[in-house]
C-alpha cells in the first residue's frame, strides 16, 4: 500500500490474537463463510445479501479515497454483458 | 495395460500356519499392503516388532493412482528407507501454475526458501513407491508380507482379535493382539467390524487420463479453470516418471462414466487441450467421484484404523496418501511403547485425538478446494469467477485463488501430549509441529531430520562449541539409561566440536532461525519427528517430564 494508492490489495486477512500456521487458512476460512452464507439462498436472496454486506463493509472503512479506489478496480473490465 | 510399466507378481506362497491344529498367534497384523499397510509395518520392523501382512491381491498398484508425494511424506519414507529412491525416480517440483480462460493469473512456489533435504513435491506413480516398500520390506526379518491371503471375517470380541484368511489353499485362522486395518477407502474390515465412515458425496465427476508423451513442458502444476478447450469446467495438467502425464478433466454430474472412459472419448478431450500435433499414447484412464469423510474414531480397541480405511478426501490438494503415511508416523511408535508396557494404552487414544484432527483439516481444506474448483450455486461461480478475474490484478485475489491447497502438516499445537513452552521462543516450530529440516554438518548425515527418529531425542543448541560446559550434557546423558531412552544430539552455530562430543553444526544458522533457538535452548522431539517440548534453558527433570506427557503417563 503507498500513499497515493489507498486501497490495499495486499493479502490482508487475519485475526488479532490467532495463529495461522498457513498464510491460506484465513483467507479461506472467510471464503467458506462468505460462501457458507449464501448456501440455500435464492438468487434475489443472495444480491440482497451482496449488496447489504458491501454497504456494511463500506462503512466500516469510511476513508472514502479507499471507498473511491475499489469502485474503480471493482468496475474495470467488466466485459460484454 | 500400462505401456511403461509392468505389474510385477509377487507369488503367493503357503506359511506354515495354515497347517497349524490351533490358529498361530502374531503380535500384530496388518491388512493391506497398499503405502499405508506397508508403512507401518516398515515403521513397526524399525522398531523391532514382529509384523505381519496380509494383502488380497498379488501385485501393487493397477494403474498410478496416487502421484503426488510431498515433502513431508518423503521425510517419513526417508525414515523408513525409501525416501532418496522416490526422490531419485520421481519428478521433483515445487511450482504451480493457474490459468483462467487461458491466461496465466498466479504462480506459487511451494518451497521458497532453500535448506531441505527433500522437496515440496514429486510426482511418481503410486506402483514404484508401492514395488520399493516390498524390496524394502524383504531387507527386515522381522516383517512378513503374505500375498493372495484376505481376510474374510474378524472377531475382536475376546482379548485376542481372531482373523478368518481366504488363500488359494482355503481358509485359515489367526489371532493376534493388534490389528493395523489399512486396506483403503471402500475397507471390507471396516464393515466386518460394523464401522461406518460418514461425510459428504460431491455429485461430479472427474475423468484421469495418464498419456505417454515426449513434451517439454516444465514439471509444474498446471490448473485450468474454464479452460476455452474445456468450457465451464476444470482440467489439471501434470507430469509423472517415464514421461508420463497426468491430465484431469472435470466432467460434471451428468456424465455417463462408462462412455467417457472409452478411448475414442477421451482421445479428443487430449487433443483438444494439447493440440493437434503432440504425438501421445493412453496409458491408463478412470472416471471417478468421490467422497470427503472420515470415521468417527479410528480406534476399536486394539484394532486401529489408517489411511483412507479411516478418512477419504477428494484428490485435489494430494492428501489422500500422504496424510495415510502421516497416520503410521503417528501410530508405530505410539504401538511400541504400549506393546513394551512403557506407556499406557491410552498414549493410542492420542494417535486418535491427533490424526483425527489432521482428518478433520485435511478434509475441510480439500473440501474448500473442492467448493472452489467445482461451484455448487450461480454465486459461488460469481464469486469464484470475480476472484480469479482480480488475481489477473490484485495479490490479495491470487492468495484467495483455491486450485487445491496442496498437502501439509497438520500443526498439533493443541494435542494433550504437547508441553507447554518453558520460556519465549519467536518461532511457529511450535510444541506439536514436525521439526524443519536444515543442512548440518557432522556426524553422519548433512541434513538435521536423517539425524532424528526412531526414538525420544532433545536437541541442545550451543552457540559456541568452544566455551561450551559439559556439565549439562552429561545430565541429559543420564537419560539415555531410562525406561524410556532419551538421546541428546548437540547441536552448534560456531566453533570446533570436540573430540568425545558427538555434535551437527547448524552450518548455515538455519536452525538458530528456524527454531528461534539461543544458546542452551531444548527441543524434545518425540519419535515422529514432532516437536514435543521446547524449553530455554535445559533440564532434566523438565525434559523427563515432557517425556511423561508426551506418552500419556501423566
Amino acid at each position: 500500500m503507498s500513499d497515493n494508492n489507498p486501497l490495499n490489495s495486499d493479502y490482508n486477512f487475519h485475526e488479532p490474537g490467532r495463529t495461522f500456521f498457513r498464510a491460506y487458512r484465513p483467507g479461506d476460512d472467510f471464503y467458506q463463510h462468505l460462501i457458507d452464507a449464501h448456501r440455500d439462498l435464492s438468487d434475489a436472496q443472495s444480491q440482497k445479501l451482496n449488496a447489504r454486506l458491501i454497504l456494511l463493509m463500506a462503512n466500516h472503512i469510511g476513508d472514502l479515497a479507499v471507498l473511491r479506489e475499489a469502485i474503480a478496480a471493482a468496475a474495470d473490465d467488466l466485459g460484454e454483458d | 495395460m500400462s505401456l511403461t510399466y509392468q505389474n510385477p507378481v509377487y507369488e503367493y506362497a503357503r506359511s506354515p500356519d495354515q497347517g497349524a491344529a490351533q490358529a498361530v498367534h502374531h503380535p500384530v497384523i496388518v491388512v493391506g499392503a497398499g503405502p499405508i499397510g506397508m508403512g507401518a509395518a516398515l515403521d513397526l520392523g524399525l522398531h523391532g516388532v514382529e509384523t505381519l501382512v496380509l494383502d488380497d491381491n498379488n501385485t501393487v498398484s493397477v494403474g498410478s493412482r496416487a502421484i503426488c508425494f510431498s515433502k513431508r511424506a518423503l521425510e517419513v519414507l526417508d525414515r523408513l528407507g525409501c525416501g532418496e529412491r522416490m526422490v531419485d525416480k520421481g519428478v521433483t517440483w515445487n511450482v504451480g501454475k493457474v490459468f483462467f480462460r487461458d491466461e496465466l493469473v498466479t504462480r506459487f512456489d511451494l518451497l521458497p526458501e532453500p535448506g531441505h533435504k527433500m522437496p515440496a513435491f514429486i510426482n511418481l506413480q503410486q506402483y514404484y513407491l508401492e514395488e520399493y516398500m516390498v524390496e524394502r520390506l524383504n531387507e527386515f526379518d522381522n516383517i512378513e508380507l503374505r500375498w493372495n491371503n484376505k481376510v474374510i471375517a474378524v472377531d475382536d470380541s475376546a482379548e485376542q482379535t481372531r482373523v478368518s484368511v481366504e488363500t488359494p489353499d482355503g481358509v485359515y485362522d489367526m489371532t493376534c493382539d493388534w490389528l493395523i486395518v489399512a486396506d483403503g477407502a471402500n475397507s471390507d474390515l471396516r464393515a466386518m467390524l460394523g464401522l461406518e465412515s460418514t461425510g459428504k458425496v460431491f455429485e461430479d465427476r472427474f475423468l484421469i487420463a495418464d498419456i505417454v508423451m515426449k513434451a517439454d513442458f516444465p514439471p509444474e502444476r498446471w490448473f485450468n479453470f474454464d479452460p476455452s478447450y474445456h468450457r465451464g469446467q476444470s482440467t489439471l495438467l501434470h507430469r509423472q516418471a517415464d514421461n508420463v502425464w497426468r491430465l484431469d478433466f472435470q466432467l460434471g454430474w451428468d456424465k455417463d462414466p462408462n462412455e467417457e472412459k472409452k478411448p475414442e472419448n477421451i482421445i479428443p478431450r487430449v487433443r483438444a487441450m494439447l493440440g493437434d500435433d503432440v504425438e501421445f499414447e493412453l496409458e491408463w484412464a478412470s472416471v471417478y467421484t468421490f467422497q470427503c469423510r472420515r470415521m468417527p474414531r479410528f480406534r476399536k480397541g486394539s484394532v486401529l484404523f489408517t489411511g483412507d480405511a479411516a478418512h477419504q478426501v477428494s484428490p485435489f490438494g494430494a492428501r489422500g496418501a500422504n496424510s495415510g503415511i502421516q497416520d503410521t508416523d503417528n501410530l508405530a511408535w505410539k504401538l511400541k511403547l504400549v506393546m513394551d508396557g512403557k506407556a499406557p494404552s491410552r498414549l493410542l487414544d492420542s494417535y486418535c485425538e491427533e490424526r483425527e484432527l489432521a482428518a478433520d483439516e485435511n478434509i475441510m481444506n480439500s473440501t474448500r478446494s473442492t467448493d472452489f474448483i467445482t461451484p455448487k450455486s450461480n454465486t459461488s461461480r460469481q464469486f469464484r469467477d470475480a476472484t480469479l478475474e482480480l488475481s489477473k490484478r490484485f495479490d490479495f485475489a491470487r492468495e484467495l485463488t483455491n486450485s487445491g491447497r496442496l498437502s501439509d502438516t497438520t500443526v498439533l499445537n493443541d494435542s494433550s501430549l504437547n508441553s507447554p513452552d518453558d520460556g519465549e521462543f519467536d518461532s511457529l516450530l511450535v510444541a506439536g509441529a514436525v521439526m524443519a529440516d536444515a543442512p548440518v554438518k557432522g556426524g553422519s548425515t548433512d541434513w538435521l531430520l536423517n539425524a532424528f527418529g526412531n526414538r525420544f531425542q532433545v536437541i541442545l543448541y550451543i552457540d559456541d562449541i568452544d566455551a561450551f560446559e559439559r556439565t549439562t550434557l552429561d545430565a541429559l546423558r543420564a537419560m539415555q539409561d531410562d525406561a524410556i531412552p532419551v538421546e541428546t544430539v548437540v547441536v552448534y552455530r560456531s566453533g570446533e566440536s570436540p573430540a568425545g562430543i558427538d555434535a551437527l553444526c547448524d552450518v548455515k544458522g538455519m536452525i538458530a532461525e528456524r527454531y528461534d533457538a539461543r544458546d542452551g535452548s531444548a527441543y524434545l522431539i518425540r519419535p515422529d519427528q514432532h516437536i514435543a517440548a521446547r524449553m530455554r534453558a535445559a533440564g532434566v527433570d523438565k525434559i523427563r517430564q515432557a517425556v511423561a506427557r508426551a506418552t500419556a503417563q501423566q
